[in-house]
């Protein structure tokens, strides 16, 4: 499904490597020490970071599109909402950009907003809801977009641990609902257990190839045990 | 590791095409004017005079407001008192009070049968005078006296408050807090104040007009204006323009590299609690400086409103046209700079190009009346210049605006790309439905301010009309200097207090909207 082949970054004195493949449907779990190039390595594929080498999405070369022409749905530690536009229309974005919605998508606005638990709040702006209710009309978005793909960098990280637990429940659900695959950044290997199915270890600009979650944690490698300090 | 920002995707187009107008308009009045003129050129010594005059004022003038402005910005930066937000507030009025309406208020003040030549004159003294060097230079600390202070302010308000509090629990005193905190900012942003004044008083007009002129003291713009309106000399016109160009062209690039950000405003003006300076003296130290600045800055204002009351009824009717007129020439002027000032803070707020900054800073060089000498040369082979009076007039008004504007938008667009750059390009957004949902909504709290400035500027400017109008077109401010011109004081005190408000007003209703719902 994603496919990563010869993919180079080098930013300043800083360089990533990576050649590795995802099959459709999979959970994966990015992990690794800060610095080592988990947010580089989703900002190539992204589309946000110049790469070389090649980056497939759903067998087509997405190398050189523009991010949202990759089949992507991506959201970040933070800005993942306009501030000044109601969720509603935050979700809005997700099917058009130009934000003239007709009465179909409207309600598939209302609909998304009603799955994630948030109907009685698309008139409200972000800055009126709380934390979790921002992530929630995020989660909204992802799921009117229904990209193939989806790249979680951290978006949850601000939340109480309860609250990302129950963001990370509610991601699986908009994963499978979509039938999107998954990337997912996090620094706590039981997000990993609890969210994922495989997890891509990344370490000084070295990327793991993905590894089924339950193999890799029983039986760390030496760098990830050492992160892990098990 | 590094945090990226992904540029936003307006039309990569839109901002070069806006600055290469202003561009070409600046360049064909120059190679219009350059053509006009007598090569070689020579200068005469009434010509040396008038560059001597406008380098010296300009000078004493940063110097004056620069060294005022020090111990009341210090005054303002350590003491709380009622009033002090409206005091702060209203260290911003000059920036948009139009130039003759505050010289008419001078007036009233200083002049020779003024409110200080009356009282002096019970003492048998003889009265001011403000023409000539004097007058020109009280005319530009009056309008930059309150800009240095802002300036100065801001960057002392820019200290963390911890730093004071660290100060006040070791019982430094202020002599050492001036010395640690005080000074290495002062020494920053003064040199670029003293730059920003001297700069803007080069091309100063309005004020050379009124207030100067004769020998000796007629600036390099204002002989222009001689030139072209009363000897009709285009050779010499277009002369002295070149003169000015190289003049305030050097000094804004030498200057370039030491301008301070013009701040849109100090909307975050928490007076920060401070410790040092609790002494008698100080504080009333601190009090006569803040009295005497609010004193010369409130009286001629209030002076401006006493005498037009009266004269509001003897007002002829042409200048209620001329009000008209000036709304509709301010109205156009402002669009004109929002439609530049856009494209151009995005274009430059995004490019890595480091030139792309001096060039907002050409228009502070360009003179406007090098701009309208130039196309009056150019539209007069095919058209009567006059009916373009107007036209050209809100034109060049825009141009005078946008390095300001330009200015104030530039840091509102970075942060945009800086937070909502990747999001954007992740959902796609481009074009107008990014500059509608996102840009627009973003920035539109110092857009309002800078069309705010743009209106307030072009309804209260005396520039370019001056050289072009006819009897039957005149703006607001040409309708008052004509008044001024013939004695009718109390018809233009009135005139000036119609001025004042359509100024104020047109401010207040732009900067009003980029108020309404704007979220931070």
């Amino acid at each position: 499904m994603l496919k990563v082949e010869g993919l180079k970054i080098s930013l300043g004195g800083f360089a990533l490597q990576a050649s590795f493949e995802v099959d459709a449907g999979q959970r994966v779990a990015v992990i690794g020490p800060s610095g080592a190039g988990k947010s580089t390595l989703l900002g190539a594929i992204g589309g946000y970071i110049p790469s070389e080498g090649r980056i497939d999405v759903g067998g087509k070369d997405v190398s050189n599109a523009a991010p949202d022409q990759r089949g992507i749905a991506m959201l970040f530690q933070d800005g993942n909402l306009f501030p000044h536009l109601t969720l509603a229309q935050n979700v809005g974005l997700g099917l058009r950009p130009s934000l003239r919605l007709t009465d179909g998508e409207r309600a598939r606005v209302s609909e998304a907003l009603d799955q994630v638990g948030l109907a009685a709040f698309e008139a409200r702006k972000p800055g009126d809801v709380s934390g979790g209710q921002q992530s929630r009309a995020a989660l909204a978005r992802v799921l009117v977009q229904g990209k193939p793909l989806l790249l979680l960098d951290e978006p949850f990280a601000a939340l109480g641990p309860a609250l990302r637990g129950e963001m990370l429940d509610l991601t699986s659900t908009v994963a499978r609902d979509t039938g999107a695959t998954v990337l997912m950044i996090t620094h706590a290997p039981e997000d990993a257990e609890r969210a994922a199915d495989h997890v891509i270890f990344v370490d000084e600009g070295r990327v793991e190839p993905p590894q089924p979650v339950s193999e890799i944690m029983s039986n760390p490698p030496p760098a990830l045990r050492a992160y892990l300090g098990r | 590791m590094a945090r990226h920002t992904q540029p936003i995707k307006t039309s990569t187009l839109t901002g070069p095409i806006a600055a290469g107008s202003v561009f070409f308009l600046i360049l064909a009045a120059l190679a219009a004017v350059a053509s006009k003129a007598q090569w070689p050129v020579t200068f005469g010594v009434a010509d040396w005079a008038a560059l001597r005059f406008t380098v010296w004022q300009s000078f004493l003038s940063a110097l004056v407001s620069v060294v005022f402005a020090i111990p009341v910005a210090r005054a303002l930066a350590r003491r709380r008192f009622v009033g002090r937000g409206l005091l702060v507030t209203l260290l911003g009025a000059p920036f948009i009070l139009p130039v003759i309406v505050a010289v008419m208020g001078l007036l009233v003040v200083f002049g020779r049968s003024g409110w200080v030549s009356q009282g002096l004159g019970l003492f048998g003294l003889p009265p001011l005078s403000i023409y000539g060097l004097n007058g020109v230079v009280l005319a530009h600390v009056f309008f930059n006296l309150p800009l240095a202070t802002r300036l100065i302010l801001q960057g002392w308000q820019a200290i963390p408050a911890e730093q004071f509090r660290l100060a006040g629990q070791l019982g430094l005193p202020p002599v050492v807090v001036f010395r640690t905190l005080e000074w290495p900012v002062l020494r920053q942003v003064v040199p670029g104040a003293f730059a920003l004044i001297f700069v803007i008083c080069l091309t100063s007009f309005a004020v050379a007009l009124t207030l100067g002129g004769g020998p000796r003291a007629t600036t390099i713009e204002l002989a222009i204006y001689q030139a072209f309106r009363f000897e009709f000399d285009l050779g010499r016109a277009a002369m002295l323009s070149l003169l000015q160009l190289v003049v305030a062209g050097s000094a804004a690039v030498a200057a370039l590299w030491m301008l301070p950000p013009i701040a849109a405003q100090m909307g975050r003006d928490r007076p920060v609690q401070r410790w040092d300076a609790r002494g008698a003296g100080l504080r009333a130290l601190d009090t006569m400086w803040i009295g005497l600045a609010a004193t010369f800055l409130l009286v001629p204002l209030g002076a401006i409103a006493a005498s037009g009351l009266a004269g509001l009824g003897q007002m002829p009717s042409q200048v209620w046209s001329a009000a008209w007129t000036s709304a509709w020439v301010a109205a156009l002027s402002t669009v004109v700079l929002v439609a530049l000032a856009l494209p151009i803070s995005m274009w430059l707020a995004q490019t890595r190009w480091g030139g792309a900054e001096a060039l907002t800073l050409v228009g502070l060089a360009a003179s406007p009346l090098m701009i309208g000498t130039g196309w009056f040369i150019l539209i007069n082979p095919f058209a009567a210049p006059t009916q373009f009076a107007l036209i050209v007039t809100a034109l060049v008004n825009a141009m005078m605006s946008l390095p300001f504007a330009v200015r104030i938008l530039m840091p509102a667009m970075r942060q945009v790309i800086a937070e909502y750059g990747r999001l954007s390009a992740s959902l796609g957004l481009s074009g107008l439905a990014l500059w509608r949902i996102v840009v627009l909504p973003r920035v539109r709290a110092p857009l309002g301010f800078a069309a705010g400035l743009a209106a307030a500027l072009s309804v209260g400017d005396l520039g370019v009309v001056a050289l072009f109008a006819d009897g039957d077109r005149a703006t607001l401010p040409l309708q008052m200097y004509r008044l001024m011109g013939s004695y009718r004081t109390d018809a233009a005190a009135g005139a000036a207090l119609l001025l004042l408000t359509l100024a104020l007003g047109m401010f207040w209703a732009c900067d009003a909207w980029g108020r309404r719902h704007a979220e931070g």
